[in-house]
C-alpha cells in the first residue's frame, strides 16, 4: 500500500514511472513503484539498507542494463518518452540523465580530461577553446574551479575524497544533463566535505532535476523538497519533505523517521 | 591449545590478570614472533640461493663466452700491386666481387704471401675461408688494392687450440713459435656479431641466427599481441556467459599448458601444408610461436581486464560512453600494463623455444643471414643447440658466446617491454 500525498501528481513531471518492478533473478528488488519526479525540485529517496532505493534510481538512466541478472518491467518516461522504447537510445538517455555514484570514481586521467571526456565523446565541443569554456563552467558550477584551476593537468585521483566527488558532479554536468541522479553521494565523505556537497546540490537544484538516494534522514531533510520512503522494495510514502518528516501518514514511515528501525 | 589454556584460567582467577596478560600468553606471543622470524629466514635463504645460482650461471657463461668473442689470428701482409689481383672501386664493391676475386686466385695469393712471411707450416694453418675476410676488406676500402696491407687472418681451429695449449705437440710448438714472433695472437673478433654460421669455429658468426630470431619474434608479436588482446577483450567484455564461452575458456587455459613441441607438429601439419615453399622461414616459425604465445597473452589480458575497477566502467557508462568507448578509452588503457606483462612472459618463452622450430625445418645451416621473412633462417637457441652438437673444441666457446648474445637479446626485449609498461601504468 503506497500513500501518496496530495498534489504529488505532476502534469509536467520530468520522470514518470508507472508500475516499475526490478527483478534480480526471481527476487523482486522493486515491486510496482509509481512516481512522478518534478523538475526544479530535489527528490530524496530514503529507506533502510536493501530497500531497493538505489536499484530504483539506477532504472532512470538504465544502469541496471549493465547487470545481466537484473530485469526491469513497467513504464518509465523521460519528458513523456518511454526510456525503454525503440526511439530512445541508451547513450543519449545517459547524456540527458547524469549520475553521481556513492564512491567517487574519477577517471585516472587529468582533471581537465575528466571533465572534457563527456563533451568530447558526444561531440558537444569540438575545438580546444570550446572545451576550455565547458571545463571552466562545469568546475565553477561544481564549486571546484578555484581549488583546481592551477592544476588542471594533475590526475583527478590525486584530489581529496570530497574534491573527487565534486569532480564527478562537474563531470556529470559537463554534458548539460536534464536530470542528475545521485546515489548516496556523500556517504563516503567527512562532515565538511558532505556539507559542501549538500550546498552544491542546493545551488544546482534550480537548474537540474535532482534525485538523491540517501540513508541519512538529516541529509534528506536538508537538501530535498520531495521525499519518497522505501521499504522492502515498495514505495511506502511519497510527499513534500516537510510533511514526511513532521507529519507522516504511514505508521512505517513514522517508525523509520523516529529511528524505530533502519 | 584449549586444554593447555584451561589451567591458566585457574591461575588467572587466583591473580586478577586478564587472559592477554598471563605468562602463557607471552610465551605464545614469543612463539608467534619466532615463527615469523623463521619464515623470514626461509624466504631470505630461498632468495639468496636463487641469486647465487643465477650469479654462478651468468659468471660461468661470461667467463667461457668472453673467449668466444675472440679468435686466433695470423698476421699476414699482402702487397696487392705485386699479387696479380686486380680490380677497381666498381668491381670490388660489386655483388660478384667474391667470385671475381676467387677466380683471380686470391686464396692462393694469400697462401703465397703467408708462406713467405711465416713459413709453409704456418701458412697451411690459415683458415680456408680467410680469403673472404680479405675480399670483404677490399669491398670496404677498394683503395687497398693499390698498396700493401696488413691482415689478421683467422687460423684453423687446430692452430687456435694449439695456442691454448691443446692438441698435437708439433702444432703447439708451432703456435708457441708464431706467438713469440708476434705473428699469432687471440684478438677480439667483432666479426662474430656480423657473420653467420660456418663449418669452422674460427669463421662462425651469430648475426644470421640473431636476425632470424628478430624476424621470427617480430612475426610472433605482430600476430600474437593483437589477437591475444582482442580475444581477451571480447571474452571479458562482450561474450555472453554460457557453455560455449566456458569451453573456450578451458581450451585457452589448456592451450597455454600444451608442450611446445606439439605446436611444432601443428605448424608442420597446417602451416607447411599450406605454404610448402616457406620451409625454415621466419614467417612460419613466427606463426607457430604465435600460437604458443597467444594463450599466455589472453589469460594475462583477461586477468588485467578483470582488475579494472567496475566503478571506472560505471562512471564512463553513466556519462554516456558507448560500450566500445568504455573499452577503448578506459578499460584497455588501464589493462594494458598487465597485458604487457603477459606479453613479456610469452615472448621470452617464445624466444628461448627450440622444439617447435625443429619440426618446421629451422634446424638448418644458414651461411648467409636471412634476407626477409620468407628466406630460410635459424634462431639463436637453435644455433646454440647446433653448435653445442659440434665435435670441434672451438665451438664450446662460440656456444657460450651465442648464449650471451641470446641473454642480451632477451634482456633488451624485456627492458623495452618493461619501459613501455611503466610508461602506460596509471594509478587510481
Amino acid at each position: 500500500m503506497t500513500v501518496i500525498h496530495p498534489n504529488m501528481a505532476d502534469e509536467n513531471a520530468k520522470i514518470r514511472a508507472r508500475d516499475v518492478c526490478v527483478y534480480y533473478g526471481d527476487k523482486a528488488a522493486i515491486d510496482h513503484v509509481s512516481i512522478d519526479i518534478s523538475p526544479n525540485y530535489v527528490t530524496a529517496f530514503i529507506g533502510p539498507s536493501g530497500c531497493g532505493k538505489s536499484t530504483f534510481l539506477r532504472c532512470f538512466n538504465r544502469m541496471n542494463d549493465t547487470i545481466s541478472a537484473a530485469k526491469v518491467t513497467g513504464l518509465i518516461e523521460l519528458d513523456g518518452e518511454d526510456i525503454h522504447g525503440s526511439r530512445m537510445d541508451v547513450v543519449q538517455l545517459r547524456a540527458r540523465v547524469g549520475m553521481v555514484f556513492q564512491k567517487p570514481n574519477p577517471f585516472p586521467k587529468s582533471i581537465y580530461e575528466n571533465i572534457a571526456y563527456g563533451p568530447k565523446i558526444h561531440g558537444l565541443a569540438e575545438k580546444k577553446a570550446d572545451l576550455d569554456i565547458v571545463v571552466e563552467r562545469s568546475l565553477t558550477r561544481a564549486g571546484l574551479w578555484d581549488e583546481v584551476k592551477d592544476r588542471l593537468e594533475d590526475s583527478g585521483t590525486a584530489l581529496s575524497g570530497g574534491q573527487q566527488q565534486r569532480l564527478c558532479i562537474a563531470r556529470a554536468i559537463a554534458v548539460d544533463p536534464e536530470v542528475i541522479l545521485m546515489d548516496e553521494p556523500a556517504s563516503a565523505l567527512d562532515p565538511i566535505a558532505t556539507a559542501k556537497i549538500e550546498e552544491l546540490i542546493d545551488e544546482l537544484s534550480g537548474r537540474y532535476a535532482i534525485v538523491i538516494v540517501t540513508h541519512s534522514m538529516q541529509q534528506a531533510a536538508r537538501v530535498s523538497q520531495r521525499t519518497a520512503f522505501f521499504h522492502l522494495g515498495k514505495m511506502v510514502e511519497y510527499g513534500p519533505t516537510s510533511e514526511i518528516f513532521t507529519n507522516p501518514i504511514e505508521e512505517r514511515t513514522k517508525d523509520y523517521i523516529t529511528g524505530r528501525y533502519g | 591449545m584449549s586444554s593447555s589454556a584451561l589451567p591458566q584460567t585457574d591461575t588467572a582467577e587466583a591473580q586478577p590478570l586478564g587472559p592477554t596478560r598471563t605468562p602463557a600468553f607471552e610465551q605464545r606471543l614469543a612463539k608467534r614472533y619466532r615463527a615469523e622470524r623463521n619464515f623470514r629466514r626461509i624466504g631470505m635463504s630461498a632468495v639468496i640461493f636463487s641469486v647465487a645460482v643465477l650469479v654462478f650461471l651468468l659468471g660461468n657463461m661470461l667467463f667461457n663466452g668472453i673467449a668466444g668473442f675472440q679468435r686466433a689470428e695470423l698476421e699476414v701482409t699482402i702487397d696487392f700491386p705485386t699479387s696479380g689481383v686486380t680490380g677497381d672501386a666498381v668491381s670490388l664493391t660489386a655483388p660478384s666481387a667474391m667470385q671475381t676475386l676467387e677466380m683471380q686466385g686470391l686464396p692462393d695469393v694469400i697462401q703465397f704471401f703467408a708462406e713467405a712471411q711465416v713459413g709453409k707450416d704456418a701458412a697451411e694453418q690459415i683458415s680456408s675461408d680467410a680469403w673472404r675476410d680479405v675480399a670483404a676488406a677490399l669491398a670496404d676500402d677498394p683503395d687497398l688494392i693499390t698498396r700493401s696491407a696488413v691482415f689478421h687472418l683467422p687460423t684453423t681451429s687446430a692452430l687456435a687450440s694449439g695456442l691454448q695449449g691443446e692438441g698435437a705437440p708439433e702444432i703447439q710448438a708451432l703456435a708457441q713459435k708464431l706467438a713469440s714472433e708476434g705473428k699469432l695472437a687471440r684478438n677480439w673478433d667483432w666479426g662474430f656479431l656480423s657473420r653467420s654460421d660456418a663449418t669452422s669455429p674460427q669463421a662462425v658468426g651469430i648475426w644470421g641466427a640473431l636476425k632470424g630470431s628478430m624476424l621470427t619474434m617480430l612475426v610472433t608479436l605482430v600476430l600474437a599481441f593483437p589477437i591475444g588482446v582482442l580475444s581477451a577483450l571480447y571474452l571479458e567484455e562482450y561474450a555472453p556467459r554460457n557453455r560455449w564461452t566456458d569451453i573456450i575458456e578451458v581450451s585457452i587455459s589448456n592451450l597455454a599448458a600444451v608442450p611446445s613441441i606439439i605446436f611444432g607438429l601443428l605448424g608442420l601439419a597446417v602451416f607447411l601444408a599450406l605454404f610448402p615453399g616457406l620451409r625454415s622461414a621466419p614467417l612460419i616459425g613466427g606463426m607457430t610461436l604465435a600460437l604458443m604465445t597467444m594463450p599466455v597473452i589472453v589469460i594475462s589480458g583477461r586477468n588485467a581486464i578483470k582488475a579494472v575497477p567496475p566503478s571506472i566502467r560505471d562512471g564512463a557508462l553513466a556519462i554516456g560512453a558507448s560500450p566500445v568507448q568504455v573499452v577503448f578509452h578506459h578499460v584497455l588503457p588501464l589493462a594494458l600494463p598487465g597485458m604487457l606483462t603477459g606479453t613479456i612472459i610469452g615472448m621470452a618463452r617464445a624466444l628461448g623455444e627450440t622444439a617447435p622450430l625443429l619440426l618446421i625445418g629451422m634446424r638448418i645451416f644458414v651461411a648467409t643471414p636471412p634476407e626477409g621473412f620468407a628466406s630460410p633462417a635459424t634462431v639463436l637457441p637453435m644455433q646454440i643447440f647446433l653448435w653445442s652438437d659440434e665435435i670441434d673444441r672451438g665451438f664450446v666457446e662460440r656456444t657460450s658466446a651465442a648464449i650471451i648474445v641470446l641473454l642480451v637479446f632477451l634482456l633488451t626485449m624485456n627492458g623495452l617491454a618493461i619501459y613501455l609498461r611503466n610508461k602506460f601504468e596509471k594509478r587510481w
